[in-house]
């Protein structure tokens, strides 16, 4: 076994070098379009200079890139530190006494609150505001950040472990999870994410573990009328919520071999795991008294009676080391990083890589961008852009200034993602069925037109203005790197030279800058990666 | 156009202003041939009080359990129930719906709602709509299951669309579906280069080499031209239509838009929020009730904008559950289980309200509270795609359910 990856690597190794070849800038423009959010002016000569095996080395130690200017980018958001015990105190409950004082005055007659649809007044807008700007930092990260594979991964690993913030309070708690719960472990071992992720308020909330207590399954009591309870308050039992999730979306996967027995022990062995007065941003406790302390059976494991919080902790451990997690995570990661079918072969590597290293993910990753099947012709413009890839890569190609990123984060709604609101637990898809569909792509196009058009407010895109720094073309002349016309300036710098006939043949119709820059990022040869 | 009055009083007159009286009849015997079926899905986000809708006014328990907020037996003046077949009443304000009961063209079904206990608005909107109570990762909506299976051979853009500027969860899936809230803004908009810089985007969409980029690019242009012909700027509703002027009327307005430009509309959606009355919630006056005129009214546009095309049609309307059977402390209702569904077109077996009725005394209520489900909402759903839509095996649109029709309750004909 031991051989066999050395040589895989060996292999690897080769290939990425070769890859680094100075006239291929389609590697390059490639790799920089899966581990980042796709090319800005300079990169590719960037990447080129340095090569691109030392590009993805630093890309896989974002702590050791400075990443100073993304700091000034996010002055402003002043909830975006916050603590989820501050965001509480400060947003959440003054919505809470706002609404039950208009309770006690009466006066409640035209609202209708929490309804999924409408904020009802000015408190909840406010409210609704720290979720707004948790997605404007998530967009200028993307944008302006230097550690782009890290964003992508915690945008990966986010959409893993996903928490629909219009869930309850889950709004003010997802500020946390993301800074301090996914986005410093995703290089980091899948255990430790693993276990963040469990322990987390906004996971325990939304999956309804945080309720979950020693007693009888509801789920199957028979029929409809169920077992009497006392109101809604009341202790409802055991909620396998997210101990079904925790398997099938989070660790084994859908086929991974588990029963619903398996379910039922796991979410006995989690019961307990809750949350320390959640109405003020309280993170996790144990509490000893609503748990289980039955011996559990977890995919054959016994788990011995009495074991109190560590039985989640057995849980957490039998799960991160069934190789059925290794190859579903496997399996996710390529098809992010690689196509929406990956290789079976390189699936099978790189779940052997999870296995050997313990879940060591930057190890994972590091085997999977090093890949030849990575790195190979079929990989390229394979995905199809999620609608935040699309606004972003847009946003990079034609150096956007963004000073305000709110329309853009209401941009990216409309384009049917809205950030941090995808109901399921399962995420966003990742294949691109899921993103192309005849009105996402007619929005994608007048976007595209708005953008070059700079009538996207608080953004500003000079096309005329980079055409021109280009150098005046006439007819005829070529300039230094071989571009001819405006419409060959805009084809490099936005499509990296890349485009089909058809396309080039219409952009060069153009009569004007603008015209030619939204023909571009609304051309089909855009909308992959 | 009738005035309210005159409908008010004489459900007759009424009726004919509703504008698909006799032609309507006799197509409705031979729906089985011609125009294609059309379903049209209304989600009312927030949890109506069922109990206020179709009230159970022969119910003391009612009266007993809602000191402030029933709506009062019929007979009661203007704010009194309509009484629909001696136990239960519309709520007032659902006066523009009467004469579709009275036709026999609307059916409700009381007491129907989900098996999952949840009183989360989240967790049972996705719940209805994925059709999977209890299982939160389905990917797809059973709307779009429905179109997934049930394959079409000359499906158009406008196969399925909701009237709103996401895709609800109903509607996602692999199938094909559209959102627009606003169909004069589908479309390429670039000013006064709109066309030119439209007809540049379907070059290269028609020349990319990317199938699928390909394939979606020719749809989504001729979506555009299709509705271009349809030209919806020039809308005038039929039959004096009076659609409210709030975004639920315009919703249904531009349904009965597409469906009359003949664009291929098979399923349409839409929402309206506004019900989840906790607070002062009212009775045959106040909050609940002035939601319910802009429903009612914006339904009865609908029908009557569509006329003779209602033979062909399904107007199902839900909601995530029903409120609880006791009022609160702020004359309001809290969430809870059991709710009304309601069924409108030609071929619905109307004028009955449908399920078994659980009761309100204490003991019989869920979980000693709320109003329990006696119809799975899925069996209503189950009904509405095998029986109007046509589908012959809906197994694949509702996955770990029992679909069976001996347990249909008997809807359509």
């Amino acid at each position: 076994m031991k051989r066999f990856l050395a040589l895989t690597v060996a292999i690897v190794a080769v290939s990425a070098s070769a890859a680094t070849s100075p006239k291929d800038d389609r590697a390059i423009v490639h790799v920089l379009s899966r581990t980042g959010f796709g090319p800005r002016p300079g990169n590719v000569e960037k990447v080129r200079a340095m090569g691109l095996q030392r590009y993805i080395d630093e890309q896989l130690y974002p702590e050791r890139i400075p990443d100073v200017a993304i700091a000034l980018r996010l002055t402003g958001l002043t909830t975006i530190g916050m603590s989820s015990r501050q965001i509480a105190e400060q947003y959440e409950l003054p919505q809470l006494e706002a609404r039950r004082r208009r309770k006690a005055e009466g006066k409640d007659k035209d609202a209708a609150p929490g309804d999924g649809k409408q904020p009802t007044d000015a408190m909840q807008q406010r409210a609704t505001g720290v979720m707004i700007e948790l997605a404007q930092q998530k967009l200028l990260r993307a944008v302006y950040s230097d550690r782009q594979l890290q964003e992508v991964l915690t945008d990966f690993w986010f959409n893993h472990f996903n928490v629909d913030a219009r869930k309850g309070r889950d709004r003010f708690l997802l500020t946390e999870y993301e800074r301090d719960t996914i986005r410093p472990r995703v290089l980091g071992k899948f255990r430790d994410l693993l276990g963040a992720t469990a322990k987390s308020p906004a996971m325990l909330f939304y999956l309804d573990n945080w309720m979950s207590s020693a007693g009888p399954d509801l789920n199957l009591a028979p029929g409809l009328a169920r077992a009497q309870g006392q109101g809604k308050r009341a202790p409802k039992g055991l909620n396998e919520n997210y101990g079904r999730e925790l398997m099938e979306l989070h660790t084994l996967g859908v086929d991974g071999g588990y029963t619903q027995k398996d379910v039922t022990e796991v979410a006995r062995a989690l019961t307990g795991w809750t949350l320390k007065s959640p109405r003020q941003g309280g993170g996790f406790a144990f509490d000893a008294r609503i748990h289980d302390t039955e011996q559990k059976v977890v995919l054959g494991h016994v788990i011995a009676a009495g074991g109190g919080e560590s039985d989640g902790e057995q849980v957490l451990d039998i799960l991160a080391t069934h190789p059925s997690t290794a190859t579903f995570i496997a399996t996710k990661l390529t098809r992010r990083f690689v196509s929406d079918r990956p290789p079976p072969a390189l699936v099978e590597r790189v779940a052997a890589r999870f296995r050997d290293t313990d879940g060591d993910l930057r190890d994972v990753m590091r085997t999977i961008l090093t890949s030849p099947e990575f790195l190979s012709p079929d990989a390229y413009r394979a995905k199809v852009k999620t609608p935040f890839e699309f606004v972003v890569s847009a946003l990079r190609a034609t150096s956007a200034e963004v000073q305000d990123a709110r329309p853009l984060v209401h941009e990216v709604q409309q384009l049917g993602m809205p950030l941090y609101q995808c109901q399921p637990p399962t995420g966003y898809k990742d294949t691109g069925d899921a993103w192309v569909n005849t009105g996402a792509l007619v929005s994608r196009m007048n976007l595209a037109v708005r953008l070059a058009a700079g009538q996207l407010r608080g953004t500003s895109v000079n096309c005329g203005l980079w055409i021109a720094d280009c150098g005046l073309r006439t007819p005829g002349m070529v300039d230094s790197d071989g571009l001819r016309t405006d419409s060959d300036v805009v084809v490099a710098r936005l499509l990296n030279g890349d485009a089909s006939d058809t396309t080039r043949a219409t952009i060069a119709k153009a009569t004007d800058a603008q015209k030619m820059v939204a023909l571009t990022l609304g051309a089909p040869d855009f909308q992959r990666r | 156009m009738m005035s309210r009055r005159v409908f008010v009083k004489n459900g007759a007159v009424a009726f004919v202003s509703l504008g698909f009286a006799p032609s309507f009849m006799a197509r409705t015997a031979v729906a089985a041939s011609g125009r294609s079926k059309q379903l049209i899905a209304i989600f009312q986000r927030g949890a109506v009080d069922g109990l206020s809708v179709v009230v159970p006014h022969g119910e003391s328990d009612y009266y007993r359990a809602r000191p402030s907020i029933a709506i009062p037996r019929p007979n009661s003046g203007d704010s009194g129930a309509i009484d629909l077949d001696g136990f239960f009443g519309f709520n007032p304000r659902l006066r523009p719906l009467k004469a579709l009961w009275d036709a026999r063209q609307l059916a409700i079904i009381h007491a129907c709602g989900s098996p999952d206990s949840t009183r989360s608005h989240f967790d049972a909107q996705d719940y209805m709509e994925s059709a999977t109570p209890g299982v939160k990762s389905t990917s797809d909506g059973w709307l779009n299951r429905y179109l997934q299976t049930q394959h079409a051979e000359h499906a158009t853009p406008f196969r399925a669309v909701a009237l709103t500027s996401q895709l609800p969860r109903m509607l996602q899936g692999t199938a094909p579906a559209l959102a627009v809230s606003q169909l004069a803004q589908f479309g390429i908009r670039a000013g006064q280069s709109s066309e030119t810089v439209g007809a540049s985007f379907e070059a290269e969409y028609a020349a990319a080499a990317d199938s699928v980029l390909n394939g979606t690019g020719r749809e989504a242009f001729s979506a555009i031209k299709m509705l271009k012909t349809a030209d919806p700027s020039k809308y005038e509703p039929a039959n004096g239509a009076d659609y409210p002027r709030g975004a639920f009327g315009q919703s249904l307005r531009q349904i009965a838009q597409l469906t009359k430009a003949n664009v291929g509309l098979e399923v349409a959606f839409a929402d309206v929020g506004g019900w989840d009355t906790h607070v002062n919630q009212g009775a045959g006056q106040g909050q609940l009730a002035t939601r319910l005129d802009d429903f009612s009214r914006s339904i009865a546009a609908l029908v009557t904008d569509l006329g003779d095309r209602m033979a062909d049609t399904v107007i199902l309307t839900m909601s995530e559950f029903g409120r609880a059977v006791n009022e609160n402390g702020n004359r309001g209702t809290d969430h809870g289980h059991g709710n009304a569904m309601m069924v409108i077109g030609g071929g619905v077996r109307g004028g009955h309200v449908y399920g078994k009725w659980p009761g309100l005394s204490v003991e019989k209520r869920y979980d000693g509270r709320d109003l329990a489900v006696t119809t799975d909402f899925r069996d209503v759903f189950g009904e509405i795609v095998t029986k109007h839509l046509g589908l012959r095996d809906a197994r694949q649109v509702f996955p770990g359910f029992q679909i069976a029709e001996a347990r249909f309750p008997g809807l359509l004909a």
